[in-house]
């Protein structure tokens, strides 16, 4: 996958936000049990809006990524291949891409009823207390998301810039 | 003297707390379908179809537009011949908030302390700006803002000296570092004048007015097309992945200031430029 390919995900996607990263960064500093296996899986920066009756998920687009840079290069240590967010990410997430041959996607900020579509089933794992913060495990289908940051470093937000600004 | 019941307001400000994340004005939705017809970037313009589609799911569908349905921000303008009754006044507007976020299936997204960072659960409480003014009508204005683009807002303090150029570099420079963070195509709510609170105020004021008319001071609307035009010749465009419509609006408010100042305030909102108006 290269900066600007136009990917679609399906499979499962674990979502994880600026509590649940802050809670599973000290559980790791502690040496402790994560509650989802890092290796090789995808986390979702998304908090979504309550689920009305009958259906999996309520509004579910992505939130600001560069929230979770603090946490992010000791989480692609672990084993995490790929984010989901919006946003400029930091130098040091960038080299921890590098490093460990994973990569960064945007799906696109304020569709969140759109993307809900693509959600077919949501289901809580872990840290319920924390409401829409909670950890949970999404089935996706066809979820659409576009490479910003490849595995060689390329950064589409960055390149968009010098071929658009006038 | 007229008197108005508090449950009015209320009842009021869940119903608008609903509608709010659900539609967007009118204004906001041509503006979004215009550029929709006009952006010439290939992924941009794809952005901007799916953002179109995005709202009809959510009007259709019952949907928040987006999952962020911010935290909620009230104007209240009070005519000074209203009386309320029934309860206080501030008590009822924040029940209508609770009761629009529980019933809507809207996010709580509200810390009670920001240092601690325990959820409220209801959203509670909004943020609401009170305002005296002639008359015995209430004019309520809910506008839930959401924390991509309000993180990536800023207040500068400039120097009379840097003048209408300074200016421009202040908010040319916010909305370059909020770039994609902010989810473009932004609306840009500007303060010049005042004070430090004042001209804060003011930003967050000006994204409530419609995006497709200009300010009535003539060369304060020149200032607002001037920017507009290189913001959107940034090449940032919709979802931060290049375009021509990085920002639908500047709007521009004014307030006499001090002859030693000339507050700015940049306040930053992603296309889902919510607000929505009832007069009681």
């Amino acid at each position: 996958m290269r900066a600007g390919d136009y990917v679609y995900i399906t499979g499962t996607i674990y979502t994880a936000r600026d509590a649940a990263h802050k809670r599973m960064y000290e559980a790791m500093a502690e040496k402790e049990a994560l509650p989802l296996d890092l290796n090789g899986n995808i986390i979702y920066y998304m908090g979504p809006s309550p689920a009305r009756d009958g259906r999996p998920i309520g509004s579910a687009g992505p939130t600001t990524s560069s929230r979770m840079d603090k946490y992010t290069p000791a989480f692609l240590d672990r084993g995490l291949k790929g984010m989901i967010g919006k946003g400029k990410r930091s130098e040091e997430v960038r080299d921890a891409i590098v490093s460990n041959g994973a990569v960064y996607f945007a799906a696109v900020g304020g569709a969140g009823a759109l993307l809900s579509r693509s959600i077919k089933h949501s289901k809580v794992i872990a840290y319920d207390d924390l409401g829409t913060e909670a950890i949970r495990e999404l089935q996706v289908k066809n979820f659409p998301v576009i490479v910003v940051i490849d595995a060689e470093g390329n950064d589409l937000y960055e390149t968009v810039i010098k071929e658009f600004s006038m | 003297m007229r008197t108005i019941k508090v449950s009015e307001i209320a009842d009021n400000i869940k119903e608008m707390c609903i509608e709010a994340n659900h539609f967007l004005s009118k204004d906001m939705q041509e503006a979004l379908h215009k550029s929709a017809a006009e952006e010439k970037a290939p992924l941009g313009k794809q952005i901007l179809c799916q953002l179109r589609e995005n709202l009809q799911i959510a009007g259709e569908e019952m949907i928040p537009i987006c999952q962020d349905t911010g935290m909620t921000v009230i104007f209240m303008e009070i005519g000074q011949d209203v009386h309320f009754d029934g309860g206080v006044l501030e008590e009822a507007v924040q029940e209508g908030v609770r009761l629009g976020y529980r019933d809507g299936f809207l996010r709580k997204s509200v810390v009670k302390d920001p240092l601690i960072r325990e959820n409220t659960r209801d959203n509670t409480p909004a943020v609401v700006h009170y305002e005296i003014v002639t008359g015995d009508k209430v004019k309520i204005t809910v506008a839930p803002k959401g924390f991509g683009s309000e993180n990536m807002s800023r207040v500068f303090m400039l120097k009379p000296s840097d003048g209408r150029e300074g200016v421009k570099a202040a908010v040319l420079t916010a909305v370059k570092e909020a770039g994609p963070n902010a989810c473009p195509p932004m609306v840009i709510g500007v303060g010049i004048g005042g004070t430090f609170e004042k001209c804060a105020l003011m930003a967050k004021k000006a994204l409530t007015r419609p995006v497709d008319a200009g300010s009535d001071i003539p060369h304060i609307k020149e200032l607002e097309e001037e920017l507009l035009a290189e913001i959107n010749k940034t090449g940032i465009g919709p979802g931060g992945l290049g375009g021509s419509t990085t920002a639908f609006a500047v709007n521009i408010n004014t307030y006499p200031t001090h002859i030693a100042g000339l507050p700015v305030a940049v306040n930053i909102c992603c296309h889902v430029n919510r607000h929505t108006v009832r007069v009681i």
